[in-house]
């Protein structure tokens, strides 16, 4: 188990090195850094003040190693547009962006194993069926369109909720956090509905299938002709057989919920590292499109690991394929 | 009331089952008993409907298929027609079911300790611990060495004999009356083979257990069956005590599925006696007797007329050529 930890670990930083170096080339390759810091009319011996301040005088690989040592330790320097610490904005931000990812999560996992396992058993029905149109419609439309109607129906027409921002937030250490306001929390219903829908859906339709296919098996009926209660052969034989790609799904695509949240921040301007990004992207500001581009690897990155490490909890035959590699 | 009744008593049962080509009649009016401490051996080619009636009698067909005709006795009891609930009750309590391949019969995911104590505890009334004691007690009873090192081990742990050992545990966690087991063998080693089927037949002496055992194997029937079924489309063709029924079969799909057993005395080089065809789908069974288009001693009455089982000695058969009733051939000719 341990070995296998390490070894997952290794492949980590693999990748994180890889996009350490994509990151590094974005500084190289997308324009001079110089003429992000000084204005036009700087003389050409302060930019090469400059230059030779920020090191860039150095041969690309020293700089290569220098950036990367750095970021490694969570310095991502100075954004060019806000002329703070990179990590500081995203640290800054980060809260909105991990909540928002969080309940959409939660959202999409409860309603998707739900409407799922309920559709599963009992695919024949009326309710079943308009799960399935509500998952068709949650694949296919854009997720800034499901957030602009929400926005359209519940903040314009019923002037129920925010249409934009993070309501009232408390300040717990660095954390900001809007889950303990009531603003705060009404200003998430939104957002994360329009984030998680996607995941909603792609998780019902596994359940769905899963289940189909666990309540054929051999198991299913031997515990049937043991006279187990319809209950327990659902809610526990089947049910937790369906678990493996649920985490799978759960786990993987919170990697890209925190990616995807990017749009719905930017329909809801949500103060979050999308909307920070976006805003970067619309300016040329590197450092921050690098930082975000590192983060959001880091996370996918420990999202899988932690993912494996799941899998081994649920399926015990895993434990020991883990142990004894063939 | 067990003395009066014997412990399975299925009459006339019929299955069909529902699909887009019309209703398939899988189990057409069969009719068996068997009574206690007796082990019926049910023998017969792929499709016959031998599981099929298995899950008949533990209320486990589901739609398309259902119970068309006839009445099951539990001891005396009417199950076919209990309400799902009750007749769950039955289910693990009163009729334990071993089926074919002990890897797939347990959840992978579960202690063999939980899905034991889970069967006792949906049966009796103990309590967590006292259903612990019991599922140990049950292992050791299958012959799982250490049980109570290994009761909390997951099903992968343990090898394919001894799954199929919980898995028989597991069916004997009510001390049910009935057990039906369906090819319980038949993915296993052959040197398993036989440690199971003994198992097997020891519960069932010490218990008194009533068992429908499933097989492919004619040695296995010769050496554990009391009584032997042979099915054919649906029907069976005979039914006997299993020495005759072996030795001396009177029906001759029974001859020819007798013949085609290798015996150790024939010689080696002697071609085994293969009945030629095979038997009709569902869809397309002959009117008559099923038999007739592969029947050696086939004659006019067996291509319209289908024959009812006749008793003959101790052997009950359905087949025309023992039917000595002059009225019934009269009307055929
Ligand atoms: N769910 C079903 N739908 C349609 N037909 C079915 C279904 N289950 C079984 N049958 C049919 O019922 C017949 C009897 O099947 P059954 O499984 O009882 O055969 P069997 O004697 O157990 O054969 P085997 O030796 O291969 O196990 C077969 O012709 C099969 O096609
Ligand atoms: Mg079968």
């Amino acid at each position: 188990m341990l070995a296998f930890i390490v070894r997952r670990a290794l492949q980590a930083i693999g990748v994180l090195l890889a996009v350490g170096i994509i990151a590094f080339a974005m500084f190289r390759f997308a324009g001079d850094p110089v003429n992000q810091i000084v204005s036009i009319d700087t003389p050409a011996a302060e930019r090469e003040q400059v230059r030779r301040s920020l090191g860039l005088d150095d041969p690309v690989p020293v700089q290569m190693a220098r950036y990367l040592v750095r970021t490694a330790q969570g310095d991502f320097g100075v954004s060019y547009q806000f002329r703070q610490p990179v990590s500081d904005l995203l640290a800054e931000r980060m809260p909105a962006t991990l909540e928002l990812a969080l309940c959409a999560t939660i959202f999409a996992t409860v309603f998707g194993v739900l409407m799922g396992v309920y559709s599963g058993l009992k695919r024949d029905s009326v309710l079943a069926k308009v799960f399935q149109t509500i998952s068709l419609i949650g694949i296919s439309l854009p997720t800034f369109l499901i957030g602009i109607l929400l926005i359209y129906l519940f903040a314009v027409t019923l002037g129920w909720l925010p249409s934009y921002g993070r309501g009232d937030t408390v300040q717990l250490g660095w954390w900001s956090t809007g889950l303990l306001t009531g603003s705060g929390l009404k200003a998430l219903i939104m957002p994360s509905i329009t984030l998680g829908l996607f995941q909603m859906t792609l998780i019902m339709r596994i359940v769905r299938a899963e289940m189909l296919e666990v309540l054929r098996t051999d198991y299913i009926k031997f515990a049937r002709a043991r006279g187990l209660t319809t209950r327990a052969i659902h809610f526990g034989h089947a049910l937790k057989n369906t678990l493996v790609p649920v985490i799978t799904i759960v786990g993987l695509q919170f990697g890209s919920v925190i990616a995807f949240a990017i749009i719905t921040e930017t329909v809801f301007q949500w103060p979050g590292m999308g909307l920070l990004f976006v805003q970067a992207v619309q300016n040329v500001d590197i450092p921050i499109m690098a930082a975000y581009l590192m983060l959001v690897a880091l996370i996918f990155v420990a999202i899988n690991l932690a993912v494996d490490i799941l899998y081994t909890v649920v399926d015990p035959r895993l434990r020991t394929t883990i142990r004894q590699p063939t | 009331m067990s003395v009066l009744h014997p412990v399975l008593s299925v009459r006339d049962l019929r299955v069909e089952f529902v699909t887009r080509r019309g209703i398939l009649k899988a189990i057409d009016g069969i009719s068996f008993d068997i009574a206690k401490g007796e082990v019926l051996g049910v023998v017969g080619e792929s499709g016959a409907g031998k599981s099929v009636t298995g899950s008949a009698v533990i209320g486990l067909i589901d739609p398309p298929g259902r119970i068309a005709g006839g009445e099951i006795h539990l001891s005396g009891m009417r199950i076919d027609n209990l309400p799902p609930e009750e007749m769950r009750r039955v289910r693990g309590k009163r009729i334990g079911m071993i089926f074919q391949d002990p890897l797939t019969s347990l959840n992978p995911l579960y202690r063999v300790s939980e899905q034991l104590i889970e069967t006792i505890r949906t049966h009796t009334n103990l309590s967590a611990s006292a259903a612990r004691k019991r599922a140990i007690d049950l292992l050791a009873e299958v012959g799982i060495p250490a049980p109570d090192k290994r009761i909390d081990s997951y099903p992968h742990e343990f090898s394919g004999g001894m799954r199929q050992r919980v898995v028989i545990a597991l069916a004997l966690c009510a001390e049910p009356e009935l057990i039906i087991a369906d090819e319980p063998t038949t993915a296993l080693d052959v040197s398993v083979q036989a440690q199971i089927i003994s198992l097997l037949k020891r519960l069932g002496r010490e218990h008194g257990t009533a068992i429908m055992l499933v097989t492919h194997d004619m040695g296995v029937i010769a050496e554990t069956a009391d009584r032997v079924a042979v099915m054919y489309a649906g029907r069976i063709a005979e039914i006997g005590p299993v020495r005759d029924v072996v030795q001396n079969p009177l029906h001759p799909y029974a001859k020819g599925l007798m013949g085609a057993i290798p015996s150790l005395e024939n010689d080696s080089s002697e071609r085994l006696v293969q009945i030629p065809g095979s038997m009709p789908r569902l869809s397309a069974i002959p009117p008559g007797c099923p038999f007739n288009p592969r029947c050696p001693n086939v004659f006019d009455r067996c291509r319209v007329e289908r024959p009812d089982p006749i008793q003959h000695s101790e052997h009950r058969v359905a087949c025309h050529l023992y039917d000595q009733s002059p009225v019934r051939s009269e009307a055929v000719a």
